[in-house]
């Protein structure tokens, strides 16, 4: 590799890295895998994968109330995985970290406790043009219920937030600021802290959606200084099904319950219930035990290749798809913007971003296409979708080479 | 006298076995979408997008005599090889038999199994539409 770092380790083991990953062992259509479709879900180390296989094996029961061996190990590796996620995220205690279902849970969760507790008639919701839909439904819902309206931050032509139209967005009346940090289609990496910064001094709470943050940057909430942090097991090497609510604890006392039932009560009455304190008042029913061990297992796979490696081979793979990709005729790149994780979004004049996904699945390369959830984004560029790489830790050069030549192969099929 | 649907799908079926790379098969594809009987500009609207495609697909059907004839388009080109196949079959046949057709032949030239679950879908929901318009116009000759 050319890119020369001042890091000390400025040559990472490729091969021990991928030997690590079982399924890139695998062919399609007898050919290697090339797998860039890692901004949907990433792949899974061997090491996440044993560690559902243990826990399914030698130590699954129900947590917390049980009296017997089974329960307490069960109990103490779901509490553990929550203190490893809580120093992943850099929080300040465990009651901080509520295990969802993922990024969507996550969201959804504070926008129902909102438009219960908080949310009203002229209150403003800021969000983004680049957000997810997740990001934008749970919000419109609220805003529906409630009577506050939706505000939406414009996005620059290079993909990064308009700072200045946010500027003016933020207002007294904004009660939330829902962002995401690191863009699915584009890339971009949001200037989270200072966002924040500027929320709070409106003040209105914040949300970072860091869905696509957590496998490419080393995340503090305490630094960021927001009050809700939601992000996704699968995104980040671990499992499906799982994701974590960071949320300040002053704030997630005030929120009320989600969803309720079991796990989340204290006392229960037909008179009337009690709530159970942080964070179990938000785990109604059997958590999701064995993800919580399989997103604290990605976290030390995360941690046992160290963010400083990670950033220095996605970056030198987002700059080398960018070197190579540039010199094919009609290509446009949505998201240019300087601060940006892996992630490259294209299109190629007279070629439809399906057909040229197609093409490329039949040549073992596996990339995302179509609107990637962002359909406002999409029509803000006036386009029906985009073909998306989008890099993990795991891909290598070679493979960029082997993505280009199959584009180009493709376009000549197409045009 | 129009070939029955049967017999055009084993031609296709015959036609598709020359092909057995899946590269010459899309080529041939692509080179089928191009002579598509491309819709009126008139009915490329939202009513007649057809949901659960990831390219954009317009298709449109009305009554030549107690046949039906199929127009499409697609902004996408494999797509429109697909449409253009099934326009092929289906077109110049009367309702009835487009609403029995069960169209085994996708399955038999690989179509299906080489096409992604979302286009896979879209194309479920390409066959649902024509059959949807047959129904439809099944009911109107029998009005008349």
């Amino acid at each position: 590799m050319e890119s020369a770092t001042e890091s000390k380790e400025t040559t990472v083991d490729m091969d021990q890295i991928r030997s690590q990953f079982p399924i890139l062992k695998r062919k399609i259509l007898d050919q290697d895998l090339v797998y860039f479709d890692n901004a949907a879900s990433s792949q899974k180390p061997i090491r996440v994968i044993k560690s559902l296989e243990k826990y399914y094996t030698e130590e699954h029961s129900n947590v917390h109330r049980g009296i017997h061996t089974l329960s307490q190990i069960a109990t103490a590796k779901f509490e553990e995985s929550r203190e490893i996620l809580r120093q992943f995220l850099n929080a300040k205690s465990t009651k901080e970290i509520v295990f969802t279902k993922g990024t969507t849970e996550g969201i959804n969760l504070v926008a129902h406790g909102l438009s219960v507790a908080e949310l009203g008639e002229g209150d403003e919701i800021l969000i983004s043009e680049m957000e997810h839909h997740s990001n934008i439904v749970p919000w419109q819902v609220a805003a529906e219920r409630t009577g506050a309206s939706l505000v939406v931050c414009k996005v620059l032509e290079d993909g990064s937030l308009d700072l200045g139209d946010f500027e003016k967005k933020l207002t007294e009346k904004t009660k939330i600021v829902s962002i995401v940090h690191v863009s699915n289609t584009l890339g971009t990496t949001n200037p989270v802290k200072k966002i924040c910064q500027m929320a709070r001094e409106k003040g209105a709470l914040t949300l970072i959606d860091g869905a696509q943050s957590s496998p490419h940057l080393n995340i503090n909430v305490c630094d960021i200084d927001c009050d809700f942090y939601v992000i996704s097991g699968h995104k980040m090497y671990g499992p499906t099904g799982i994701g974590v609510l960071y949320g300040k604890s002053e704030v997630l006392e005030q929120l009320p319950p989600y969803q309720t039932g079991g796990e989340m009560i204290k006392d229960v009455s037909f008179e009337k219930t009690t709530y159970n304190d942080l964070p179990f008042k938000f785990e109604a029913g059997t958590p999701n035990i064995a993800g919580a061990i399989g997103i604290a297992e990605a976290v030390r796979f995360i941690e046992s290749v160290g963010y400083d490696n990670i950033f220095q081979i996605e970056d030198h793979l987002l700059r080398k798809a960018q070197e190579v990709l540039r010199k094919i005729d009609g290509i446009k790149f949505y998201g240019t913007a300087a601060n940006k994780a892996s992630v490259v979004s294209f299109n190629i004049d007279g070629v439809h971003p399906t057909d040229l996904g197609t093409i490329l699945d039949k040549l073992g390369i596996a990339v995302r296409t179509g609107h990637h959830c962002t359909q406002p984004l999409m029509d803000k560029f006036g386009i029906p979708g985009t073909v998306r790489a989008s890099f993990a830790v795991y891909n290598t050069e070679e493979e960029i080479y082997k993505m280009d030549a199959a584009v180009k192969r493709a376009v000549k099929m197409l045009k | 006298m129009t070939d029955t649907i049967q017999e055009i799908e084993k031609e296709i079926v015959d036609e598709f076995s020359f092909f057995p790379e899946w590269m010459e098969k899309y080529e041939h594809l692509i080179d089928l979408g191009k002579n598509l009987p491309i819709i009126e500009e008139e009915y490329k609207t939202k009513d007649h997008l057809i949901k659960g495609c990831q390219s954009q697909v317009w298709l449109h059907a009305e009554l030549d005599g107690d046949k039906i004839k199929f127009t499409a388009d697609s902004d996408a080109v494999i797509t429109k090889g697909i449409i253009a196949l099934m326009i092929r079959v289906l077109n110049n046949q009367e309702p009835k038999n487009i609403v029995d057709a069960d169209l085994a032949f996708i399955n038999e030239i690989g179509l299906k199994e080489h096409l992604s679950p979302t286009r896979s879908n879209g194309l479920v929901s390409m066959i649902k539409q024509m059959k949807l318009y047959a129904i439809a116009l099944q009911a109107k000759l029998q009005d008349t």
